[in-house]
């Protein structure tokens, strides 16, 4: 009997239509991929990709050189060295960061008593050399720059838990 | 003695003492602001509060005296709660600038604002803001985060001895200020920076430099002047950041001379960091090789009484010995250490060193200063000086240039033959006192009459009883770090041998300069050959034929021994710049080129050399006291001595020697403490 029944599901193709209807479902679904690097997936305000230096509204960088980053760094990945500017105040004279060594922990942007240097969303920072991820104050700063509009939202959807 | 329990613990402290003392005897750590070992008590800050047993409100421990069978508790809800308060009130105008503040990290308030302060203020009125006062080029001051503890106030007062600093107003309106807009007048000013508690006061070169968790620290020596204080030196990959003082009771206690702390800057200036050759006249990079074979060209069959050496002031003993030896292995005695033309006996070793010692001075009851200005010779050692006097009366003679002391002192001449012919009421004052000192500096033995002066002032030492089996109240005050060290190891002309002087004007042919700048260069021979072994590119530099880079007292382990005949050791904190070598092993390698290997391949061996040479290179650190046992004089006729005023051994306290000259901070000090020079239309 099981012999028949076998023989008659072949010969009748029902396998076939009833996988072909599952395909036909899909069809008709909403599509689950995305056309990266145009879409994106949605990602958490507190995700950690490339590293920025912000600065404030009228122009003025945030980072005191204060080095409190430097010291939390787990991975020995920030440098800062500093000196008084022209006006007195306390400015970095170097701030680097070399992306190899960055374990991407966010310990320096909750060390950040400025919230200068911050952890933006971006992901797609790969190079074709090593030495193009040594970075330093102005890559950090132009980052920064293109970077605001995304990061300033984050840390304000942030706040209400830190 | 009185009987005290701290915290249970039953102690027994000395009559007097604050409670605070009694319980740091028993091992207790009180917070405190104000409150300073070496300075008065002020009890200002009142974070330093304790319970004690039957009072009815907590007391300021500092200024508490303890009294037979008190019951202290410095643990209880009452003192938590009332340092709590203190803690409060003190935040309510600290600004929370932390981040910028350079004392971050190593700051009093922050340290007990962790352990007694809240996590949020109860204040929302405005803060007080107070306006930045100038204190000269050194100290940096940042008065908003002053908390008012008064410690610069009674340093400036009490140990520095210049009351330059005070407040005005009070309450929340009162400001420590300079009164007038003027750098402070003290060659002790960095301690300023020390001494506050928060980020008031601050390094000015130093400034928003390094944090200290960066720092690699290095415990060292001073070479700036002849005193040996004892330092930190903390640097940070090849680069020395800043100088600290540590503490040492004997020589320095906790402070530092502003010169060696912040010349640290001329370290990586000027800086010798490769060989090199002078040929057609102009001097031109080199190999060390090539260096090392001008030299050996030039010195192939020269008598040994053509070749001559000259050891500089900051050398340490090792490089000094390995010169010296090298010397006679070409057959020359011709060596001198002496380049301001101290006249000095060095046949017996009391006649050279401070034999009183440093701590000696507190002691002492009277004090006779020859020829000498130890503010600016030695700062750290002229605050002991003080010190002595503000403990009791200490009546203080000068022979020599008028000079601004910080103590009271009498003026009694301005020549040797005041030295004969003390005027009566001092001469009394020496020879009642039961412990008299008798400090010769170097202005008053660098003079064709040294010698004699000398002698004299011998003379006058065993005349008013200053030199007795139990005090020898005889000191010699060097100026240079080098000098005690090269007259241990006999770095003097041997018998007949050329002294310096002699080696000028083409008295030799060939002379090595081991770091020595300070002599006038332009009286070496044309034709002489001059090798400069040295780190930095000063005078002797300028002259030289052939440069053999060397090593910074920073950058080398290196022997010195300081103007008591105490034998210290500094630390390497950093390496040499470029190819720039310790300097002992450059001698030692230069031998080995010309055949005349030194029989020393490491330090430790030149070290047991160094200790056989002379056995008080064996004692390192320790000082023993010895009274005066030989009451033979040191050589020299009193009766011979000119009548030339003396004139001061220095001229300019921020630049005598190649670091602090290569160093800005030290000229922006030099110019701004410039005497300034008199207008035309006055």
């Amino acid at each position: 009997m099981a012999f028949l029944d076998r023989t008659a599901r072949s010969f009748l193709l029902t396998e076939l239509l009833v996988g072909m209807g599952l395909t036909l479902k899909y069809l008709f679904k909403p599509k689950v991929t995305i056309n990266y690097p145009y879409e994106r997936n949605p990602y958490s305000p507190r995700f950690k990709g490339e590293h920025a230096l912000r600065r404030y509204p009228n122009g003025e960088e945030r980072c005191i050189a204060c080095k409190l980053c430097e010291a939390v760094c787990p991975a020995l990945a920030i440098t800062i060295e500093a000196e008084p500017r022209d006006d007195g105040s306390r400015r970095t004279t170097r701030y680097d960061i070399d992306m190899t060594k960055c374990i991407y922990c966010g310990l320096c942007e909750e060390a950040c008593p400025v919230d200068a240097i911050v952890e933006g969303p971006n992901i797609a920072f790969a190079t074709e050399t090593r030495e193009e991820l040594m970075y330093n104050k102005d890559k950090l700063l132009a980052n920064g720059d293109q970077w605001e509009p995304e990061l300033a939202k984050r840390l304000e959807l942030d706040a209400p838990y830190r | 003695m009185a009987k005290v329990t701290v915290d249970g613990r039953e102690i027994e402290v000395a009559n007097g003492s604050s409670v605070l003392q009694a319980c740091e005897a028993a091992g207790v750590e009180i917070p405190r602001f104000c409150y300073h070992d070496r300075l008065s008590v002020a009890g200002n800050c009142r974070m330093c509060l304790v319970e004690v047993e039957k009072a009815p409100k907590p007391i300021a421990s500092c200024s508490y005296p303890i009294a037979e069978g008190m019951v202290i508790k410095t643990d209880t809800p009452m003192v938590r709660n009332g340092r709590r308060g203190v803690m409060e009130f003190l935040l309510i105008n600290h600004p929370l600038d932390c981040p910028i503040c350079d004392q971050g990290g190593e700051c009093d308030l922050q340290d007990q604002a962790f352990s007694y302060g809240q996590d949020h203020s109860r204040y929302e009125e405005n803060k007080r803001a107070v306006k930045d006062k100038y204190l000269g080029p050194l100290v940096k001051t940042i008065m908003t985060r002053c908390i008012q503890c008064t410690r610069c106030i009674r340093f400036a007062t009490e140990i520095a001895g210049v009351p330059e600093l005070g407040a005005t107003a009070r309450g929340e309106n009162m400001e420590v200020t300079t009164y007038v807009e003027k750098a402070l007048t003290s060659e002790l000013s960095g301690n300023l920076i020390d001494i506050c508690p928060v980020g008031a006061l601050t390094s000015k070169p130093y400034a928003f430099v390094a944090r200290p968790w960066e720092l690699r620290k290095t415990d060292s020596i001073d070479v700036l002047d002849a005193v040996g204080s004892a330092i930190r030196v903390d640097a940070r990959g090849s680069e020395v950041l800043r100088i600290l003082p540590r503490m040492n009771d004997d020589v320095n206690e906790e402070w530092l001379g502003d010169k060696s702390r912040f010349s640290f800057d001329g370290l990586k200036r000027r800086r010798l960091d490769k060989p090199w050759v002078r040929i057609d006249g102009k001097l031109r990079p080199a190999t060390w090789l090539e260096a090392f074979d001008a030299v050996s060209t030039k010195l192939k069959g020269m008598p040994g009484d053509k070749i001559g050496a000259i050891a500089g002031d900051l050398c340490d003993a090792e490089s000094m010995l390995a010169l010296k030896d090298l010397m006679a292995g070409l057959g020359s005695a011709n060596l001198d250490c002496r380049q301001d033309g101290a006249r000095i006996d060095a046949s017996r070793r009391d006649f050279y060193v401070f034999n009183s010692s440093i701590a000696g001075i507190e002691e002492a009851d009277a004090l006779l200063i020859i020829g000498s200005n130890p503010r600016r010779e030695a700062p750290v050692l002229n605050a002991r000086i003080r010190k002595r006097q503000l403990a009791a009366p200490f009546p203080i003679g000068v022979i020599g240039a008028h000079a601004e002391l910080t103590y009271m002192a009498e003026w009694l001449g301005d020549g040797p033959s005041t030295i004969a012919s003390l005027p009566e009421a001092f001469a009394k004052v020496l020879a009642d006192a039961k412990r008299p000192m008798i400090i010769v500096g170097q202005g008053a033995l660098a003079r064709p009459d040294g010698m004699a002066v000398l002698a004299a002032a011998w003379k006058l030492a065993s005349s008013i009883g200053a030199l007795t089996a139990e005090w020898h109240g005889f000191n010699v005050l060097h100026t240079a770090a080098a000098r005690v060290g090269a007259l241990d190891l006999g770095f003097l002309p041997g018998p007949g041998a050329k002294t310096l002087d002699a080696m000028m004007g083409g008295g030799v042919d060939l002379l090595w300069l081991l770091g020595a700048d300070e002599f006038d260069t332009t009286r070496i021979g044309a034709d002489t050959f001059v090798v400069y072994q040295g780190h930095h590119g000063d005078a002797g530099a300028a002259r030289a034929d052939v440069i053999l880079p060397g090593s910074t007292y920073v950058e080398k382990p290196g022997t010195y021994v300081n103007t008591e005949g105490r034998v210290q050791r500094t630390g390497k904190a950093v390496f040499a710049p470029g190819e720039a070598r310790e300097d002992w092993a450059i001698l030692r390698a230069f031998s080995a080129a010309i055949d005349k290997p030194l029989p020393y391949d490491d330090l430790d061996a030149l070290r047991a050399r160094l200790e056989q040479v002379n056995p008080v290179f064996g004692r390192l650190g320790f000082l023993p006291r010895f009274g005066a046992n030989d009451l033979t004089a040191p050589g020299g006729d009193p009766a011979t001595v000119s009548a030339t005023a003396f004139v001061p051994a220095i001229a300019d306290y921020y630049q005598t020697n190649p670091i602090s000259r290569a160093s800005a901070v030290m000229a922006e000090c030099t110019q701004t403490y410039a005497p300034t020079p008199a207008l035309a239309a006055e």
